[in-house]
């Protein structure tokens, strides 16, 4: 097994779970009614869980740090987050567009991903794969809502949102030099084939939705080697704020 | 000391969450292995990956066998065997249901479309007429509905 190829793409699919976990959670008490409060925060739990498990895996078969300290004791640069989840929550038609886009792709990846040959990856994602379905229905029930069902006001703004969020979403699919190893070797199916079902996928529901696929556009890359967007270095001064005064805090 | 004693000492263990409900019944002990009388290896698995009361269930776990006199407790929390509803008890359901939560329908777990939640039988009156607010209730595990019938709002236990 190509342990640097493996390590790569565990920790890029953690840290945009966890990236994207605090977006999220940036809703709890802020949500437009109070069960979208709850649905973020629930989501935002749900993929804590998912990067803390991934983490797990790391630091068990591949000796890299236990998961508290990949979370919160890190440099910015030496994330590997794409820019897709930094960006801020902004307005609520860009968050749900993006928990949309996220979520097909968790769910086309974690779908695939039960069939990996590395077998504690293949159980993980028998368990990830049933919660994956709640947040794409729920992502995918407002999409339609406010697209198809719902006023010009509410379907121009998710189609702007969509817009707005489409060529950073692409590059949650950026491809790594490691990444034929992977393939070879049937740990992952690689980032062209996961995006090409994630575009079918996506495609479904925007019909549903009455809104438009954007196409023709250069993906927003440069995460994967820890090039960020201004967004992560502050959104980390506060999700580490803790463990920087005190790493061995329990609560 | 049997595998059944065992079980019988974890009815005890109650989820901090739904406290009618035990670790047992919930179908979170995935496998009790009894070495000796002295050693006893339970495998537990999280209702959900991130479920935040898993730790304190774990620790509970290991205390009750210990109470039996288990001098060496070894308590593992996998995904060997992933949890999903169609593992709660009868006597589990019931507890949900004693608890104000409606208990998940069996489902083939291949082929689980979220539609079902639509149809979920109220817990106060038993109607089906009922409504899915929102996938997601105050924890992990529950979802938000309303009943049509007896107009009031109540929370299920989402199939997973």
């Amino acid at each position: 097994m190509n342990q640097d190829a493996v390590k790569d793409l565990l920790v890029r699919m953690a840290d945009d779970v966890l990236i994207l976990a605090h977006r999220h959670s940036e809703w709890t008490g802020l949500g437009p009614v109070l069960e979208e409060d709850i649905a973020f925060s629930s989501v935002a739990q749900d993929k804590l869980g998912h990067a803390q498990a991934l983490y797990a895996i790391l630091h068990e078969h591949f000796g890299m740090p236990d998961p508290d300290v990949m979370a919160f004791g890190r440099a910015e640069a030496d994330m590997r987050s794409c820019h897709f989840v930094e960006l801020p929550n902004a307005e609520y038609d860009f968050s749900l567009v993006r928990h949309l886009l996220f979520d097909a792709s968790e769910y086309v990846r974690w779908s695939a991903l039960r069939e990996s040959s590395f077998e504690p990856l293949a159980k993980l994602a028998h368990k990830i794969h049933g919660e994956l379905k709640y947040h794409l229905y729920h992502a995918q029930t407002w999409i339609v809502q406010l697209g198809s069902q719902g006023s010009e006001e509410s379907k121009a703004r998710m189609q702007s949102a969509l817009n707005a969020a489409w060529p950073y979403a692409l590059g949650l699919f950026e491809s790594r030099s490691g990444d034929a190893d992977l393939v070879a070797s049937g740990f992952f199916p690689g980032e062209d084939a996961l995006r090409a079902e994630w575009e079918v996928l996506v495609q479904g529901i925007l019909e549903k939705s009455s809104l438009t696929m954007p196409h023709d556009h250069a993906a927003v890359l440069g995460g994967r080697d820890g090039y960020h967007s201004e967004f992560l270095a502050p959104l980390l001064v506060e999700m580490t704020e803790v463990y920087r005064i005190d790493p061995s805090a329990t609560w | 000391m049997t595998r059944q004693e065992v079980l019988s000492a974890l009815q005890s263990v109650r989820d901090p969450e739904i406290p009618t409900i035990s670790v047992v019944d919930m179908g979170i002990i995935t496998d009790v292995e009894v070495e000796s009388d002295a050693h006893v290896r339970v495998t537990m698995t999280p209702t959900f990956v991130g479920c935040p009361a898993i730790d304190v269930m774990r620790s509970d776990v290991e205390a009750a066998v210990r109470a039996l006199g288990v001098e060496q407790v070894e308590v593992a929390v996998t995904f060997d065997v992933p949890w999903t509803t169609n593992r709660l008890t009868d006597r589990g359901r019931a507890a949900l249901l004693e608890h104000g939560l409606a208990p998940p329908e069996q489902f083939d777990t291949l082929t689980l479309e979220l539609e079902v939640l639509n149809n979920v039988a109220c817990p106060y009156c038993g109607s089906r007429k009922t409504t899915l607010k929102s996938p997601f209730g105050p924890t992990l595990c529950r979802s938000l509905h309303y009943c049509n019938e007896c107009r009031q709002a109540f929370e299920g236990f989402k199939p997973v």
